[in-house]
């Protein structure tokens, strides 16, 4: 794959409070726009806390079972615990935020 | 054009190279599954879905891993179970006891079990997804062990787990096309809804194959059915099916025989009793015929047939016995007080017995499982003893049906069947099995003659096709000789049994005396008479002689005097010269002269 977008997007922290796991099959739309839309919420209230962590489904098959995953794109929040599953594109920020229970940073939020 | 009897025979064979007749006869993926194959006519439609559905517990999930299992075991068809509901280690020690080792398989890499979970909780939904997820995870599984077959077990509960029921039903279409792209035969299993087969509609996705799978009770008898609902592009049997979850999985009972197309041997085989063979054209039952014989409570219908099953015993054959009233051990005991003896081929392995409680099931799951245990016996003597218990348990018309299935199975197999049947004491005897009496070849009557204080038993044949056989009613006697048909009175008013046969022979006989004495007394008389008309005669005779000498004598005597007098006249005449006699004429012309 081409874009091939950062199997490991890492910010500055060694240790990030969030772990974040975004399952695609291959780049189709949806999978690009979650990506996107994902990195854009965590910089914008998670920024230098965060790691996300893309799996490909196409090459890595069997990682499927682990986190149970059935529909895509699937991200899965990890750390910290519980774990928490936000299906679809994450076009709406909202949603995003209440599934992986974010509150949204004071005065980012107009 | 080939007759339907024909055509039903060719259906009910179990082979998957169907000969049906039909150029565009599916290809067909047998399951294994004892009793459906016949049913499908071979099978469950190859590389496309197949929809199990029912309530719960009726057995939806066993006949699918049985399917998966019996594919890797017997047709060499490696699967994948998708499961939705239970995790890979409840599966495996779910059917554990059912002889499936489902590890084994999947260490040999013929079993790709997976288990889905969808926890409606954990999942938020913000846009659009898709469930690649679960195309990829079955892609690994098929790939893993080249699965030809797949389950997925239920994926119905994906409409709980997941928000969007639009995007999962066009999922769903997705998958089916996919699946049946990579040529798998699929089964996948779906929950009994309110007046639908499935809860979410399933069927509608599964156009090819469904089947029914019912759990009902039935006056407290519970009984598992199947009915293939549509197999598209197939023959079928379509009538609710009884099946039977057991130690070796799922068992169904098909309609083995629609047709009358069983074989007719002329065999005979002697029913163990002497004198029974000789009321039965002198040769016994036929082989393979269908025997009933019915009586009230004591008549000895159970020794009856075991006396039959140790005469086939006793000639090498393999003998099932249902006892339905006795456990094994009661009969075998009661049996050898009229010296019958059968411990001897239960150890040797010709004769089983197979004692169950008639309440214990309905009589579908009984005839599943007696069907069961004859196609795993081989039996060439089946006793059903007695078979009116199970009827009883049966409901409403059914019964007959099932009887008819049961009889048909045991004809066309060849095996010879005796069922007894327990009669109540009152009513017409001969009407009350109308309901089977039809199926049987041969029916033996036991009845108890009650008169002059004792209860007294006697046999009577009511039919016996294709053969000669005795209209006498006889009495018999069950004793430790065994089984005796005693010396018939041959009398022209009535049969007579007990005492009142032995008083009634002994009036015969001294009946038969006075005759003879009668006889022999007029033939005295006779010769006495005889003899005395002969004295009559004899001396009638003499009288006669003595008379006809007097009279002789007194001729003589007249005579002697006539010619004396003739002389004296000869005399006179000549002393008068007068016309002697001899010249009659000369007194004539005399006479006329004087005129």
């Amino acid at each position: 794959m081409s874009r091939e977008p950062a199997r490991k997007a890492r910010t500055v922290s060694t240790v990030p409070e969030w772990e974040l796991r975004l399952y695609i099959a291959g780049m189709t739309s949806k999978s690009v726009a979650a990506f996107a839309n994902l990195t854009r919420i965590c910089e914008e209230h998670l920024k230098g806390r965060y790691r996300i962590e893309v799996i490909d489904l196409l090459k890595n098959p069997q990682l499927a079972r682990g986190d149970q995953i059935l529909a895509l794109p699937t991200l899965v929040r990890k750390v910290p615990e519980p774990i928490r599953k936000i299906i679809g594109d994450l076009s709406n920020e909202e949603r995003v935020l209440v599934g992986l229970d974010i509150r949204p940073v004071q005065g980012k939020r107009s | 054009m080939p007759s339907s009897k024909s055509r039903d025979s060719r259906r009910m064979r179990a082979a998957p190279k169907s000969d049906l007749g039909r150029a565009e006869q599916l290809p067909k993926a047998p399951s294994g599954i004892q009793g459906l194959d016949e049913i499908t006519g071979g099978g469950l439609p190859r590389g496309r879905p197949t929809l199990v559905c029912g309530g719960a517990g009726c057995g939806k999930t066993l006949f699918a891993l049985e399917f998966l299992v019996r594919g890797i075991t017997e047709y060499g068809e490696p699967g994948v179970f998708m499961a939705f509901e239970e995790t890979a280690e409840e599966l495996s020690s779910n059917v554990r006891s059912l002889g499936f080792d489902l590890h084994k398989l999947e260490a040999q890499k013929k079993l790709a079990i997976d288990y889905v979970r969808v926890e409606r909780s954990e999942i938020e939904e913000t846009g659009e997804y898709d469930l690649e997820g679960l195309f990829v995870r079955l892609q690994l599984a098929i790939e893993t062990v080249g699965a030809k077959r797949v389950v997925l077990d239920t994926i119905e509960s994906l409409f709980a787990g997941l928000p969007n029921p639009l995007v999962l039903r066009s999922e769903l279409r997705r998958l089916f096309r996919w699946l049946k792209d990579r040529g798998m035969t699929v089964v996948l299993t779906g929950e009994k809804g309110e007046g639908t087969l499935t809860r979410q509609g399933l069927e509608e996705y599964v156009s090819d194959c469904v089947i029914f799978l019912d759990h009902r009770v039935n006056e407290q008898h519970s009984t598992r059915r199947m009915r293939v609902v549509k197999y598209r592009g197939s023959v079928h049997g379509t009538n609710e099916y009884p099946f039977l979850i057991d130690e070796t999985g799922i068992s169904i009972l098909p309609v083995t025989s629609l047709g009358l197309a069983h074989k007719a041997p002329m065999e005979r085989i002697s029913s163990g009793v002497a004198r029974l063979d000789q009321m039965l054209g002198g040769k016994g039952y036929f082989k393979g015929s269908t025997i009933l014989t019915s009586g009230t409570a004591g008549t000895g219908k159970t020794s009856l047939a075991a006396l039959l099953a140790e005469a086939a015993c006793g000639r090498g054959e393999r003998c099932l016995f249902f006892a339905f009233e006795e456990s094994t051990e009661q009969v075998l005991r009661n049996m050898r007080s009229i010296g019958i003896r059968l411990d001897r081929f239960i150890k040797s392995g010709l004769l089983r017995v197979m004692p169950s409680r008639p309440t214990a099931y309905g009589l579908e799951t009984h005839l599943v499982s007696m069907h069961k245990a004859i196609l795993a016996f081989a039996p060439d003597l089946v006793v059903v003893d007695p078979i009116t218990n199970l009827i009883s348990v049966g409901t409403g018309p059914e019964t007959q049906s099932m009887m008819t299935r049961l009889i048909d199975f045991l004809k066309m197999r060849g095996t010879t069947t005796f069922f007894t049947s327990l009669t109540s004491g009152s009513g017409d005897l001969e009407q009350s099995e109308v309901g089977i009496s039809s199926l049987i070849d041969t029916w033996l009557l036991l009845q108890v003659v009650r008169s002059g204080g004792e209860r007294n038993r006697t046999l009577a044949i009511i039919k016996s096709r294709g053969m000669r056989h005795s209209n006498q009613v006889s009495e018999y006697k069950l004793s430790e000789a065994g089984f005796e048909i005693v010396d018939t009175y041959l009398g022209a008013a009535e049969v007579l049994t007990g005492s009142a046969r032995l008083a009634r022979e002994a009036e015969d006989a001294a009946a038969a005396q006075a005759a003879s004495d009668e006889i022999a007394r007029k033939e005295q008389e006779r010769e006495r008479r005889r003899r005395a008309l002969e004295r009559q005669v004899e001396e009638l005779r003499e009288k006669f002689a003595t008379e006809d000498a007097a009279l002789a004598h007194e001729i003589e005597l007249a005579v002697r005097r006539s010619g004396q007098l003739s002389s004296s006249q000869m005399a006179m005449a000549q002393s008068r010269e007068a016309f002697t006699p001899n010249h009659a004429d000369g007194a004539k012309t005399k006479k006329g002269r004087r005129r």
